[in-house]
C-alpha cells in the first residue's frame, strides 16, 4: 500500500496563511491543515463519501425543504457517509476529505461556488447540532468580536425584537441574550428579514449567532479556496501529473456529470427548428419562456440568461441566436435598442464579450432556487407556478388523468425534479432512470428517444 | 487603436449633424441641442467630483488612482455602444464628452485597475480585472406596474400613476437611513419612466455582491413571478417592522385615499375580481362578487363605489367569522402598492446604470435629481425636455433640484471639498441661451473644428 507523504505538504500549503485552530468538539473550521499521513486509496474514498453528503445537501437544497428538513437531512447523510465508531477516526477523514475536495473544487469560479455553497451548509446545520458550549467555543475561535447586548439598549429595542420574533413563528417573549453586529454581517438574516435592523445594525439573537459563524466561515473558506488554486496551477498539478492530478479531475467530472455548456460535436440545432422541438423536447420550463417570448416580444434579464444558455447547449450557434433574440425583440423594442442593449448580453453569454469566459447553461437546482419575480418567466415551473398554472400547462402538453395526478402530487411535497422526469416518462412512453437533474439533459435524452423510435419506424418501413 | 476608430465615429456624427440644421426649436430630444447641452449645461466638475468622492489628490491620503478606475460607458448615435471608458481627470472627461456627444452616458463600478487597460491584466490570467467598488443602486420602472394601474401601460406614465413611484422613494428612502443606516442617497428621474437610486455612503460602496442581495432581498415582497395569482404571501403572527411601518405610514393612506379612486379599483367587475382573487377562502370571494354584481344598477348613492365596496371587503375578512383572513386586506394593499424592484439591479456590483443629468433619448427630458423629502411635488411630465432648457423654460424648483442633488452628497462625502459648488450656472443659463438659440449653426460650427 503506498502511502501519499506529499499530501501532508499539500494540504499544508493549501491552508497556509489561514492561521490555526483546532476543532471545538467534533467540529473543525479547517483553518489548519491535517497533520496526517493517508493513503492513496482514502484521499479518494473519503472525497466521495464527502461529495455524497454535499451532493445530498444540493439535492434537498433544490427541493425548496425547510431549516428544520435540513438540519434532519444532513444529520442523517453525516452519519450514513462520515460518520465512524472513533471519533478521532470520523474526525480525520473529515479533515482529509474536506481538503482534498478544496483541490478538486478549487479550479474554477463554478466549481468554488458550489463547493463554498455546499461546505457552508453543511457547516451550518452541523453547527445547530452541536452543544451551546461548544458553539460558544467556536464563537470563539472565530474571534468573533461581539459583546452581549447591555440591559439598557435591550430594554429601548425590545418591543421590535419581541415583533420580529413573532414574525418567524416565535413565541413574543424574546430571549434576553442579543449581539448588535453590523448587517453587513449577518447577510442571510437581513434577506429574510429574519432580524431588527435599526441604523445598520442588526440585532442578532443568541439562538441566530449560527448566521455570524457562518459568515466567518464562508469568508476564510472562500479565501483559502483561491489560495489553493494558486497553488494547484502554479505547482500541485505538475508535481502531482502521476499520481493525484488524475485523481482530482476525476473526482471533479464524476460528479457534475456531462458538462452542457458545450453542445456535442454532432448536434446542432437551427433557427427554423426551434418551435417544433420545443413541442417535443424541451422541459417545461423552456417550452414556457419561449411562448411567453413568442407572445410579449421580451423576456427578463433572468429568462434571457436561463433560457438563452439553454439554447446554447442545445446547439443553438451565435449567429442564430442572435437572429432568434432580435427577431423577437425588434417587434418589442425595435432592433435598434436590441442591437445597443441586449445584443451584447448575447454574445456575452457566448463568451464573445467581457471576460470571455463561456457560461454554463444553469442546472434544475439553480433554476428551481431563483426567485422570479414580477414579470419574470423564468424558474421552474413546477416549482414557481401557482397550482392552477400548472395543471394548465401539463394539460398543453397532452398530460391529463392519473399521470398527471401523480405529477401534481410529487409538486406538493416539493420533489421537483421527480415530476419533471415523470413529465418526461408521461409525455415519451419510456422511463428515464437516472432523473432530470439539467434542462439540457431532458433535452438530449428526450431527441434519443425520438430519434430511436424514428429509425425503428424507418426500419420497419424498409423491411 | 480603438481610440482612433472611436473618433472616426464620432465624426461621423459630426458630419451627419450638419446636414440637419434646424432653426425652429424641435420638442424633445435632438442631437444638436444634446452637443450644446454638454458644452454648456452639462455639470461635468460637480459630477467628476461627486464619482471621486474626495479621492481628487488634494487630500492627505486619498487613493489618486480611484476616479480612474471607474467605468463609464457610452451610447453614441447610430447605437454603437462603448464600454470601458475611463477618465483621470475632469478635463479628460468633459473633452471625451463633448467629442463623442453621448446619447447616453452611464455609469458602472471601480475596478480593480483601469478599465480602459483591463486587456493588458487580462494575460495574467489571476482575474486582477474585478469591480471592487459601487454604488448601491436602485432601479424602480413603472411598467413593472401594469397590472395595477389603468390609466396607462408600458413606458407611458401620468399624474394618476407616478405617485406609485412617489411611494416607492419614500419607503425604500426610509427604511435606507433608518434601518441602514445610510446618509448620502441620491434619487434620480430616469427620463422616462421610472426612478433609480443611488446610494452612496462609502460603507454602501463597499458591499459585496451578497450583501446587495441580502438588501434587495430584505426589500422584496413579491414572489413567484409571472404564474402565480397571489404575488404577496405576508405569513408569521405580525409584520416585520419594517413592513409594518411602512404600511401604517405610507402604504395604507395611498391605497384608500389615492389609488382606489385614481385607478377606480372596484369600478368595474373585470377590475374588482382581480383584488377578490387574492382572497384565499372562495366562499367569500364569491359571497362579495355576488354582492357588487347584484348592485351594480343601483349604485347612485352618492358615496363613491370604490370606497364603498373596499369597506365592505375590509368588513367581511375582518369580523371574526374567517379566521385567518385579516392579513389578506394588508396583503392586497401591498400587491397594489408596494415597490416593485428590478432585483437585478441591485444585486451585482457590475451593472450599469445611467448617469444623472442624462438626456432620456426617446423623450428628451434630464434626468434630473428628486428630493425625497419633497417627492409629492415631483411632476414627472414637467420635467424639461433638452429644447425647454433651451428656451428658458425651467422652473425655479426643478432648476434647484438640478443644483441641490449632487451638491448636497459631494458636500457630505468630502467634508474636506469645502470650496464653493458652481452649479448656480444651472440655474442662470437658460436666459443666455434663448439668445444662443438663432445662433446655433455657428455654434456648432465653431465647436466642431
Ligand atoms: S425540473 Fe429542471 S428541466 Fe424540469 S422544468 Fe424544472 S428546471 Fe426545467
Ligand atoms: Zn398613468
Amino acid at each position: 500500500m503506498e502511502i501519499v507523504r506529499s499530501h501532508r505538504q499539500i494540504a499544508a500549503e493549501a491552508a497556509a496563511g489561514v492561521g490555526c485552530g483546532g476543532g471545538a468538539g467534533g467540529l473543525p473550521t479547517y483553518r489548519v491543515a491535517p497533520q496526517l499521513e493517508v493513503r492513496l486509496e482514502e484521499f479518494e474514498l473519503f472525497a466521495i463519501d464527502r461529495l455524497r453528503v454535499l451532493k445530498g445537501i444540493a439535492d434537498g437544497l433544490s427541493r425548496g425543504k425547510r431549516p428544520e428538513e435540513m438540519e434532519k437531512l444532513v444529520k442523517e447523510l453525516w452519519k450514513a457517509h462520515m460518520r465512524h465508531q472513533d471519533p478521532t477516526e470520523t474526525l480525520n477523514k473529515d479533515i482529509i476529505s474536506h481538503f482534498v475536495l478544496r483541490l478538486v473544487y478549487c479550479r474554477t469560479e463554478e466549481l468554488r461556488k458550489w463547493f463554498l455553497s455546499m461546505e457552508t451548509t453543511l457547516f451550518r446545520y452541523r453547527f445547530r447540532l452541536e452543544s451551546p458550549e461548544s458553539q460558544r467555543m467556536l464563537m470563539s475561535e472565530f474571534q468573533l468580536p461581539y459583546k452581549a447586548l447591555p440591559h439598557s439598549e435591550f430594554e429601548a429595542v425590545k418591543d421590535k425584537l419581541s415583533q420580529v420574533a413573532r414574525t418567524i413563528g416565535q413565541s413574543a417573549a424574546v430571549e434576553s441574550v442579543f449581539f448588535k453586529v453590523p448587517f453587513e454581517e449577518v447577510p442571510d438574516l437581513v434577506a429574510s428579514r429574519r432580524v431588527f435592523l435599526s441604523k445598520g445594525y442588526a440585532y442578532v439573537a443568541m439562538s441566530q449567532v449560527v448566521s455570524l459563524v457562518v459568515t466567518q466561515f464562508r469568508c476564510n473558506i472562500s479565501k483559502a479556496l483561491v489560495l489553493t488554486n494558486r497553488k494547484w496551477t502554479a505547482t500541485i498539478k505538475e508535481q502531482e501529473k502521476d499520481r493525484l492530478t488524475p485523481i482530482v479531475e476525476a473526482l471533479s467530472n464524476a460528479y457534475f456529470g456531462p458538462d452542457y455548456s458545450q453542445p456535442k460535436d454532432a448536434v446542432e440545432i437551427s433557427l427554423k427548428d426551434i418551435d417544433q422541438l420545443a413541442k417535443t423536447s424541451f422541459p417545461l420550463c423552456m417550452r414556457h419562456m419561449l411562448e411567453k417570448l413568442r407572445e410579449n416580444h421580451h423576456l427578463k434579464h433572468g429568462g434571457r440568461m436561463q433560457f438563452g444558455l439553454f439554447l446554447k447547449g442545445a446547439g443553438l450557434k451565435l449567429e442564430d441566436a442572435l437572429a432568434f433574440w432580435r427577431a423577437e425583440f425588434s417587434q418589442k423594442v425595435g432592433s435598434e435598442r436590441f442591437d445597443k442593449e441586449y445584443a451584447y448580453s448575447i454574445r456575452h453569454n457566448y463568451g464573445k464579450e467581457g471576460k470571455r469566459t463561456d457560461y454554463t447553461p444553469y442546472s434544475c437546482q439553480k433554476i428551481i432556487s431563483a426567485t422570479p419575480g414580477v414579470g419574470d418567466h423564468h424558474g421552474c415551473p413546477y416549482r414557481h407556478f401557482g397550482e392552477d398554472n400548472l395543471r394548465a400547462a401539463l394539460n398543453k402538453m397532452g398530460i391529463s388523468g392519473h399521470p398527471l395526478e401523480e405529477i401534481m402530487d410529487k409538486v406538493k411535497n416539493r420533489h421537483y425534479q421527480l415530476a419533471c422526469t415523470m413529465t418526461f416518462e408521461a409525455e415519451h412512453g419510456v422511463s428515464c432512470d437516472t432523473g432530470i437533474n439539467h434542462p439540457n439533459q431532458y433535452f438530449s435524452e428526450s431527441q434519443k428517444v425520438l430519434k430511436a423510435k424514428n429509425q425503428a419506424v424507418q426500419s420497419q418501413g424498409t423491411t | 487603436m480603438a481610440r482612433e476608430d472611436e473618433k472616426a465615429d464620432a465624426m461621423e456624427i459630426d458630419g451627419q449633424h450638419q446636414q440637419v440644421a434646424n432653426t425652429a426649436v424641435p420638442d424633445g430630444f435632438n442631437a444638436d441641442y444634446l452637443r450644446i447641452y454638454y458644452g454648456k449645461l452639462f455639470p461635468h466638475v460637480d459630477f467628476f467630483k461627486w464619482l471621486s468622492y474626495g479621492n481628487d489628490g488634494k487630500h492627505p491620503g486619498c487613493d489618486q488612482s480611484y476616479v480612474g478606475r471607474r467605468e463609464f460607458s457610452f451610447t453614441l448615435e447610430n447605437d454603437i455602444y462603448v464600454r470601458f471608458q475611463s477618465f483621470d481627470s475632469v478635463a479628460e472627461m468633459e473633452n471625451s464628452i463633448k467629442e463623442k456627444c453621448p446619447f447616453k452616458i452611464d455609469i458602472g463600478p471601480v475596478y480593480s485597475v483601469d478599465p480602459a487597460k483591463r486587456h493588458a491584466y487580462a494575460q495574467s490570467g489571476n482575474n486582477v480585472f474585478v469591480p471592487v467598488e459601487r454604488e448601491l443602486i436602485f432601479d424602480i420602472d413603472i411598467s413593472d406596474y401594469d397590472d395595477v394601474r389603468y390609466c396607462c401601460s408600458g413606458a407611458d406614465v401620468c399624474m394618476e400613476c407616478w405617485p406609485l413611484m412617489t411611494i416607492a422613494i419614500k419607503i425604500l428612502d426610509a427604511s435606507l437611513r433608518d434601518d441602514f443606516g445610510f446618509n448620502h442617497i441620491l434619487w434620480v428621474y430616469s427620463g422616462r419612466r421610472g426612478v433609480h437610486c443611488w446610494v452612496c455612503d462609502s460603507r454602501a460602496r463597499k458591499l459585496n455582491n451578497e450583501q446587495r442581495a441580502a438588501i434587495a432581498d430584505y426589500f422584496r415582497v413579491y414572489k413567484g413571478g409571472e404564474n402565480t395569482m397571489k404575488k404577496v404571501s405576508l405569513t408569521g403572527a405580525v409584520l416585520h417592522p419594517f413592513l409594518a411601518r411602512s404600511y401604517t405610514d405610507v402604504l395604507k393612506g395611498f391605497f384608500e385615499d389615492k389609488l382606489l379612486l385614481s385607478q377606480q379599483l372596484f369600478a368595474s367587475e373585470e377590475r374588482y375580481q382581480k383584488i377578490l382573487d387574492l382572497i384565499p377562502d372562495e366562499n367569500v370571494a364569491s359571497e362579495l362578487h355576488d354582492k357588487w354584481q347584484g348592485n351594480r344598477r343601483s349604485s347612485i348613492s352618492k358615496e363613491d363605489v370604490n370606497a364603498t365596496r373596499w369597506e365592505q371587503l375590509k368588513s367581511t375578512l375582518q369580523s371574526g367569522k374567517h379566521k385567518g383572513l385579516r392579513r389578506c386586506i394588508e396583503e392586497i394593499v401591498f400587491s397594489y402598492t408596494y415597490p416593485r424592484l428590478d432585483m437585478e439591479v441591485s444585486k451585482h456590483m457590475n451593472h450599469l446604470l445611467k448617469a444623472p443629468f442624462c438626456i432620456h433619448p426617446k423623450t428628451g427630458r434630464v434626468c434630473v435629481p428628486i428630493d425625497p423629502n419633497n417627492c409629492d411635488d415631483f411632476d414627472p411630465t414637467t420635467v424639461p425636455t433638452l429644447s425647454q432648457v433651451f428656451q428658458g423654460i425651467v422652473s425655479a424648483t426643478i432648476a434647484e433640484s438640478l443644483q441641490g442633488g449632487i451638491r448636497k452628497l459631494i458636500q457630505c462625502q468630502a467634508p474636506a471639498v469645502q470650496e464653493y459648488l458652481d452649479l448656480v450656472k444651472f440655474t442662470q443659463l437658460p436666459a443666455d441661451l434663448t439668445n444662443l438659440v438663432p445662433h446655433e449653426k455657428l455654434l456648432l460650427h465653431e465647436t466642431n473644428h
